[in-house]
């Protein structure tokens, strides 16, 4: 897993997300003689705004999937309540740690791009890290669907057993959607043309994926 | 991105034909391959409204050919029950969302977004391209499912289960026929949702230099309001379809209730909820309502105001009543499910907001008239179709006051009167909007002029005989005239099928006024004269002020820098009667943002 070590890609500063909001403003006011408007000559990455745009979309997936879990429960004395594979606990360590992972890889890089040149804190590692903690979550939820198939619990079994199925074969869907975009991220840090801007949009998709697991794990395992 | 001495284009110009015309990154390719989709869609789905007609309107019409589309659906060429349903779906489905969400939404504003934020292209093309190919091949399955042997679902282009979920049992085309158009469907969202993305970033982050949100075109406030609608609204109608899916192909129940008895057989299915498909539809199913008219509101606002030669009463207002509608548009779902069983408090609790919506639609709709008043407006096909508009919103948009109350919904929900209301207001009306868009863009986005002429007649033929079909509707609503029948066969029905007759007469002359569109459209392209300049309507958005046809990047070698507002038009003491945004010239204008 030798990487090789390239000069940092140089980042322009004016160009930060820190650095404030798009053309103009929404209220940046007019001068009177009609010259052009005081506005920085920036925008924010597009791929900033559209993680959040891609997540609010997510969310609202998964809200209908929990409305369809709520009403589904309430309606009908047919619910059988699920008991979770115990390796989803696991599971949940593993994609929690993986977030860590990639918060220390996200600072790496950024000390790197920032000029730093040490050997030692080659940045692709950490990524190489969250990478195998991705992979190594899929594997587990792939043995918790095999587990609980070989104990005769299928799809269509019971409807509990039907939302489990369906939330946790979405969220590994959109998980493998992650595991691209890391591979993406190592590739162009390798090559050095990784932008701060993508690096931060996989990694606020990332961590929103952890706490999306959380949440489906709690949604499962409670009893409305 | 935005420096002025940097390359416009972010991507490079395309060399290969594949890459040029088919697989293009290109978001102006993009938006000519939505309007094509768009066009044929639309033909098919006339044609279908035509088959229809003709079947409800003379009875047992034995119509030529017609067993060629479907032999178990039409022996000796006539249409049997479950055809007609059959043909009913897909016309719904067909015109809302492959026309309706399809050509003012993602053709038009492919197109025309990111010349009129002064961006060179989308933020994410590959994203942008693969949300027409997603929607392309959303299409195929839909059509896919008119070979198949039993036909496509005759469920309604709501699929209301147990219906929809109970498999073959449930007639002709419920078995496979809906699982394919969930599969569509679902694709369908996909597309869109990627298109949406695209949408509000070019929006937010790609508005070029001087470029604020309140000077943008009301046209791109309409397209980035419906992306924001369509973002929620796609993201819920799809769990919802893999859901329908599932209860088919898994056997699993989501939407199939205990011991349902079908033909004397028992389905397997326990315990699911059949309310809860109609609350997630619906959920999907009014914002898309206002999917498709938004779009046209913002088109119309931006060709009455060039050719009124002024703006509108209020830009704000404008804005932020159709703001109000995409949030309120969430608020109102459940007055489609007023007589489903729904506690009577939730009614009441949907029909509030549903008369609260009427008030930004009022706003929206004075500041049109009120702008109009004493202007000197351009009679153009643009113009008229904006107009005609204005007109059909306001008509379906009266009916719309009926039924958003529960008292008065249960007497007419479910009959003409419904289809007429919609027909109207989100049908004819985002159709005209498409119509006044084509006739409005036709030079920018070819280099000719369309004809003004059959423009005209296409106009006054569409107009009076969209009148003339779905007026009527609200007069079979109220005698009784329940919707979906195929056949009119009681005695409180038999005096109004003179009405169905003059109905599809009506249809089918309005269905010629479009092949006068169509031909004027073709004919158009190739041999229509050539555009006589870059800004031939004397224009002010960014749209006039690049080349006809934009080149690749949109600007060429330099992007553009905005001084003034959208519509500065008549300014005193201005060179001309419209200042570009883009103009350099020092001017007092009260309409300019202060």
């Amino acid at each position: 897993m030798a990487t090789t070590v390239h000069e940092p890609p140089k980042i322009d500063l004016d160009r930060l997300p820190s650095q404030g909001s798009g053309n103009g403003g929404w209220r940046n006011l007019v001068p009177a003689d009609a010259d052009p408007r005081r506005v920085k000559d920036y925008s924010p990455p597009p791929a900033s705004t559209g993680i959040w745009v891609g997540l609010a979309a997510i969310t609202m997936s998964f809200a209908a999937f929990t409305s369809a879990l709520v009403v589904r429960q309430g309606s009908a004395q047919d619910w059988r309540h699920i008991t979770l594979p115990s390796i989803l606990y696991l599971n949940t360590l593993v994609i929690i740690a993986s977030s860590v992972t990639l918060e220390i890889s996200r600072r790496r890089v950024a000390a790197f791009m920032g000029g730093s040149k040490n050997r030692s804190a080659n940045p692709a590692r950490w990524l190489y890290i969250t990478l195998f903690l991705g992979l190594l979550f899929v594997a587990g939820q792939t043995f918790a669907w095999m587990q609980m198939k070989a104990q005769g619990f299928g799809l269509a079994t019971n409807v509990s057993y039907s939302f489990f199925y369906v939330l946790t074969v979405a969220h590994a869907l959109h998980l493998l959607g992650g595991l691209g975009g890391l591979i993406r991220v190592i590739g162009k840090l390798n090559h050095s043309v990784l932008k701060r801007s993508t690096l931060d949009a996989t990694s606020r998709y990332w961590h929103f994926m952890g706490v999306l697991w959380v949440y489906l794990l709690f949604l499962l395992w409670m009893k409305l | 991105m935005h420096d002025m001495s940097a390359p416009a284009a972010h991507h490079g110009a395309p060399t290969s034909f594949i890459r040029k015309h088919v697989f293009s990154l290109d978001h102006k390719v993009i938006g000519k391959q939505y309007y094509a989709l768009a066009l044929v869609a639309a033909l098919v789905g006339m044609f279908l409204s035509w088959l229809m007609r003709l079947h409800l309107g003379f009875g047992n019409l034995a119509i030529p050919g017609l067993h060629l589309l479907s032999k178990t659906g039409a022996p000796g060429d006539i249409m049997t029950p479950e055809y007609y349903l059959q043909l009913m779906t897909m016309h719904g489905t067909i015109m809302v969302f492959f026309v309706l969400t399809t050509a003012p939404f993602a053709a038009f504003g492919n197109f025309f977004l990111p010349i009129q934020t002064g961006a060179e292209d989308m933020p994410f093309p590959h994203f942008n391209m693969m949300s027409f190919w997603v929607t392309f091949a959303a299409f195929l399955p839909i059509v896919a499912s008119f070979f198949l042997s039993d036909g496509p679902t005759l469920g309604g282009w709501t699929q209301y289960a147990p219906l929809s979920a109970i498999g073959s049992a449930g007639g002709p085309g419920q078995g496979l026929g809906v699982v394919l158009w969930a599969m569509s469907i679902c694709l369908f969202c996909i597309g869109q949702l990627l298109g949406s993305l695209n949408f509000i970033t070019t929006t937010l982050d790609m508005r070029c230099k001087g470029m604020s949100l309140m000077r943008l075109p009301l046209t791109a406030w309409a397209w980035f309001l419906t992306s924001v609608m369509g973002l929620a609204a796609f993201a819920v109608l799809m769990p919802a379809t893999i859901l329908l899916i599932l209860d088919h192909v898994a056997g699993t129940s989501f939407f199939v209730a205990s011991n349902l008895v079908i033909n004397d057989q028992v389905l397997p299915h326990s315990g699911g909820s059949t309310l809860l498909w109609q609350h997630l539809f619906w959920f999907f199913g009014h914002p898309e309502v206002y999917i498709a008219i938004v779009p046209g509101m913002g088109i119309v606002s931006h060709i009455l105001t060039t050719n009124m030669r002024k703006p509108m009463l209020s830009h704000r207002v404008l804005i932020y009543s159709m703001g109000a509608l995409v949030v309120l548009s969430y608020m109102v779902y459940g007055h489609h499910m007023f007589v489903s069983g729904m506690n009577p408090v939730s009614s009441l609790a949907f029909s509030f907001p549903t008369l609260v919506i009427t008030i930004p639609s009022t706003i929206i709709v004075l500041i049109w008239l009120g702008s109009l008043y004493g202007s000197k407006l351009r009679i153009n096909s643009a113009s008229l179709f904006a107009l005609g508009f204005v007109s059909m919103f306001i008509s379906g948009g009266v009916s719309g006051f009926f039924l958003a109350q529960p008292s008065i919904d249960i007497m007419l929900h479910a009959t003409y009167f419904v289809v007429g209301h919609f027909h109207l207001v989100m049908g004819v009306a985002a159709m005209f909007g498409i119509f006044a868009g084509t006739y409005f863009w036709f030079p920018k986005m070819t280099g000719r002029m369309m004809n003004e002429t059959l423009g005209k007649v296409h106009f006054w033929m569409s107009f009076v005989g969209a009148y003339c079909i779905f007026m009527p509707f609200h007069y079979l609503g109220i005698a009784g005239n329940v919707r979906r029948y195929q056949a009119f066969t009681d005695d409180y029905l038999i005096p109004l099928i003179p009405v169905h007759k003059f109905i599809t007469i009506a249809a089918l002359f309005t269905g010629v006024a479009q092949l006068v569109f169509l031909y004027n459209l073709i004919h158009s392209r190739f041999k229509g004269e050539i555009a006589p300049n870059d800004n031939p309507w004397e224009g002010t958005s960014l749209e006039w002020s690049t080349a006809t046809p934009p080149p690749h990047n949109n600007f060429g070698d330099t992007m553009p820098v905005v001084y003034h507002d959208p519509y500065q038009y008549s300014v005193e003491g201005a060179s001309t009667d419209f200042v570009m945004q883009t103009s350099t010239e020092k001017i007092n204008s009260p309409n300019e943002e202060k």
